[in-house]
């Protein structure tokens, strides 16, 4: 693996220790997961146990140590959303992806991912696909949804 | 430095003017809603097609945007002011009326079918057949202080900011106000936390500014976890500059040359739009070394969270800054003591800092005057689940639950019945139907077995069942506790397994005891915040939906038709019309029948997915 992006983004936050958690989003950014060497190699460079920079990737929900698709859906069950009948949306999207949340369809074109409330919730139920959210939604508009991703 | 640096009154004064010509310009002005909520609903594409349309009629006019007005529901809304008449609002404005709203511009006319309101600020005469802003049943019993500016100036000008008034209190506090005046005003205002527990915000600055240390920092707290509330996403949204101030202000009274504010990953848009206002007011000289020429300097670092709910608690935020694991820790020493880098820190949300420049313009006197007792001024509320008018909504302390989900949201959606509304996040509580009179403050909300938490109200109707939200809450908080101590990470999964266990229909007599033995003892032994009030949703739903509880244990029945395993659909023999129309959509072809005749519902095949209850336009699936 080609280190010097890694570097790059290490120099950014002028290789501080209190900078790891922007410093692993910039490298999640570049890779759109957290590879495992990744993380070896930050650990050393910021000489700090590899326990800790493993234990942040696991601790907060927008790290992923798996590699992810071309697109990220993440359906959001935040209050509103779970009222208005966000689980069914979420089922909806599973059926229709042939996957369970937390995986990635074998197209390695979408990821699909639960989140726990984005603010959207005037317009709940609601899903974020990468940077879009999509409000009001209903089982029917799930598909066409779908379609404009290539 | 820069030449652009304000130091003098006059200084100021020139911005002003400069942003009034940008708010009220001498063309048309033509601005959206461009937040998330409004980007969502497709305001980004109204732009592009009004910009369009402008060229097309060759109109001479100013496009722009603005930031949430509130109206969530109401969204994509677009405003128009020609110069010397009032603003008109549009709302739902859908990409198919941009042809027709632009030649009416060309036209001068003006369509009062799609206007919400007109809003006058300037000017008097009036448009007939549009309600003023003022008297709309939704803005009608708003008091905006911290929203303010949001949906009226466009976030991305400072200009604009300046000609609301704005960095005008921050000008008076450095230009001969004494720190400890400051902080006295703010304790006689009797401003409280925003962000949920309610503690007297002049009390924590004195209590920071008092402890030992050189060196102390502010934090803005944006790690806005509420599920079901996100005023502090509208805010750093649509009014970055009000939160910006109010933390000078308040990095002035306590002593601080070093702020961060601690925003949440989910709200890529308002941690955009702060960004760009730390860059605009160091430009400007409002941030950064000998801030109008006062001797006073500071400055605000951003940095973002990455999706874990316990960082809004204020010891796992401070760690998380630090970078390291986010967990919290017993307390005391609080961080008024201890926090950041072991030095003094004084934490604030989003909107307590919002509201602290109008408190120091206005005075203390006058924001005392608003709402009771003992919770003084506004407080914004996100009202949303099943209301009518979602939104966000600023309303004076001590209104009655009735005035916001009837008179503000409208009432309850597709007339159903009122059931209850949860406040406070996953620390709160639901309030039932019959508390509706109940009047909003730290006080009533604690005294019913909730709490004011950051201001998500949540309601819900006769088809929201009570013991699903307790298992959904439950689901969230074990999701999100950090591990750390046992009463929390193991008592919620408990308790979570024990309500699902209900909802499935294999409750047995004595689950519910047990249930509040685990809730009191997570709630009494827990470490932070988290667990400590992780079973507020079980003892409010226990107190006051017992009989849901029971129906659910004794009768295998979920009666608001939620709880999956309880339920089954069936299609009703009397009104179904055969139009077909609840076939396409079922996913397991559970529904067959013959055009124009009543259709059947195969329950061997039905995977309970509602799929054709929501399709069916004459409400024949029947769920029970």
């Amino acid at each position: 693996m080609n280190f010097n992006k890694i570097d790059r983004i290490l120099e950014k936050f002028s290789m501080q220790k209190s900078q790891s958690i922007s410093i692993l989003q910039d490298i999640q950014n570049e890779f759109s997961f957290l590879p495992l060497e990744v993380l070896r190699y930050v650990a050393k460079k910021l000489g700090v146990p590899f326990s800790l920079v493993y234990h942040l990737a696991t601790f907060y929900k927008t790290f992923s140590l798996k590699r992810r698709g071309r697109h990220l859906i993440n359906v959001c069950l935040g209050t509103a959303c779970h009222i208005r009948g966000g689980v069914r949306i979420l089922e909806k999207t599973e059926r229709e992806l042939n996957i369970k949340s937390g995986s990635t369809t074998v197209d390695s074109k979408f990821s699909l991912e639960i989140v726990r409330c984005i603010g959207c919730c005037s317009l709940a139920p609601v899903i974020r696909i990468d940077g879009d959210t999509h409000g009001r939604l209903t089982q029917e508009k799930i598909p066409r949804m779908l379609k404009k991703y290539e | 430095m820069s030449n652009k640096k304000i130091i003098t009154l006059n200084d100021l004064e020139c911005l002003r003017e400069k942003g009034l010509s940008l708010i009220y310009p001498d063309k048309t002005k033509i601005s959206v809603g461009m937040s998330t909520c409004g980007i969502s609903t497709g305001a980004r594409e109204v732009l592009q097609s009004i910009s369009k349309e402008v060229k097309n009629h060759k109109l001479d006019c100013v496009l722009g945007q603005t930031g949430c007005l509130g109206f969530c529901q109401k969204e994509p809304l677009v405003e128009i002011l020609e110069p010397g008449k009032p603003k008109v609002v549009y709302a739902e404005m859908s990409l198919n009326k941009v042809p027709e709203l632009i030649s009416n511009i060309a036209n001068h006319k003006i369509e009062k079918e799609w206007a919400l309101c007109q809003i006058i600020e300037r000017y008097s005469p009036k448009f007939p057949g549009i309600p003023l802003y003022q008297d709309v049943g939704f803005f009608k019993k708003q008091k905006k202080i911290a929203l303010r500016n949001c949906g009226f100036i466009n976030p991305d000008s400072i200009e604009e900011y300046i000609a609301k008034g704005g960095y005008f209190a921050l000008h008076k506090v450095l230009n001969g106000m004494k720190p400890e005046e400051i902080i006295d005003i703010i304790i006689e205002s009797g401003l409280r936390g925003r962000g949920g527990a309610g503690f007297p915000t002049g009390k924590k600055w004195e209590i920071t500014k008092s402890s030992k240390g050189k060196i102390k920092y502010i934090i803005c707290n944006a790690d806005e976890g509420d599920p079901g509330a996100y005023m502090d996403r509208c805010l750093l949204e649509g009014d970055p500059h009000s939160i910006l101030e109010g933390m000078i202000i308040g990095a002035y009274a306590i002593g601080v040359d070093t702020g961060y504010i601690y925003v949440r990953a989910e709200y890529p848009l308002a941690i955009a739009k702060f960004t760009q206002a730390i860059k605009q007011a160091e430009e400007y000289g409002i941030l950064g070394k000998d801030i109008f020429n006062s001797g006073f300097s500071f400055s605000v670092k951003v940095n973002t969270g990455a999706g874990a709910f316990v960082c809004g608690e204020e010891m796992a935020l401070i760690a998380s800054i630090e970078g390291g694991w986010s967990g919290p820790r017993p307390r005391p020493p609080f961080p008024a003591e201890s926090g950041l880098w072991s030095r003094p820190t004084n934490i604030n949300n989003v909107e307590t800092w919002a509201n602290v420049p109008v408190i120091i313009d206005k005075g203390a006197h006058w924001y005392s005057k608003i709402g009771t007792v003992k919770s003084k001024g506004t407080k914004v509320f996100s009202v949303v689940g099943k209301v009518n008018n979602t939104g966000l909504v600023e309303v004076p302390m001590g209104i009655s639950l009735s005035e916001i989900v009837y008179e503000i949201g409208g009432g309850i959606l597709n007339n159903k019945k009122f059931k209850a509304v949860q406040t406070g996040g996953p620390s709160g509580g639901c309030i039932p139907g019959s508390l509706i009179d109940l009047p909003v403050d730290y006080e009533r909300l604690t005294e019913v077995g909730s709490m004011m938490g950051s201001g998500g109200m949540i309601v819900m109707d006769e088809n929201t069942c009570m013991v699903d939200v307790a298992k959904y809450f439950l689901g969230f908080l074990e999701d999100e506790s950090c591990g750390k101590c046992v009463p929390c990470r193991e008592g919620i999964e408990k308790m979570r397994e024990i309500v699902a266990k209900i909802c499935k229909g294999e409750g047995e007599v004595g689950d519910i005891e047990l249930l509040e033995d685990i809730a009191v003892t997570v709630k009494e032994t827990s470490l932070c915040g988290l667990g400590q009030t992780a079973a507020n949703p079980v003892l409010t739903t226990l107190k006051y939906f017992k009989n849901e509880y029971d129906e659910h244990i004794r009768n295998k029945r979920c009666p608001a038709g939620v709880c999956v395993d309880l339920i089954s659909y069936s299609i009703d023999a009397k009104t179904c019309t055969g139009c077909g129309a609840c076939v396409r959509p079922c996913p397991t072809n559970a529904i067959t029948g013959e055009k124009r005749k009543l259709h059947s519902l195969d329950q061997e095949k039905c995977i309970k997915c509602g799929a054709c209850y929501e399709t069916c336009k004459f409400d024949s699936i029947i769920v029970k």
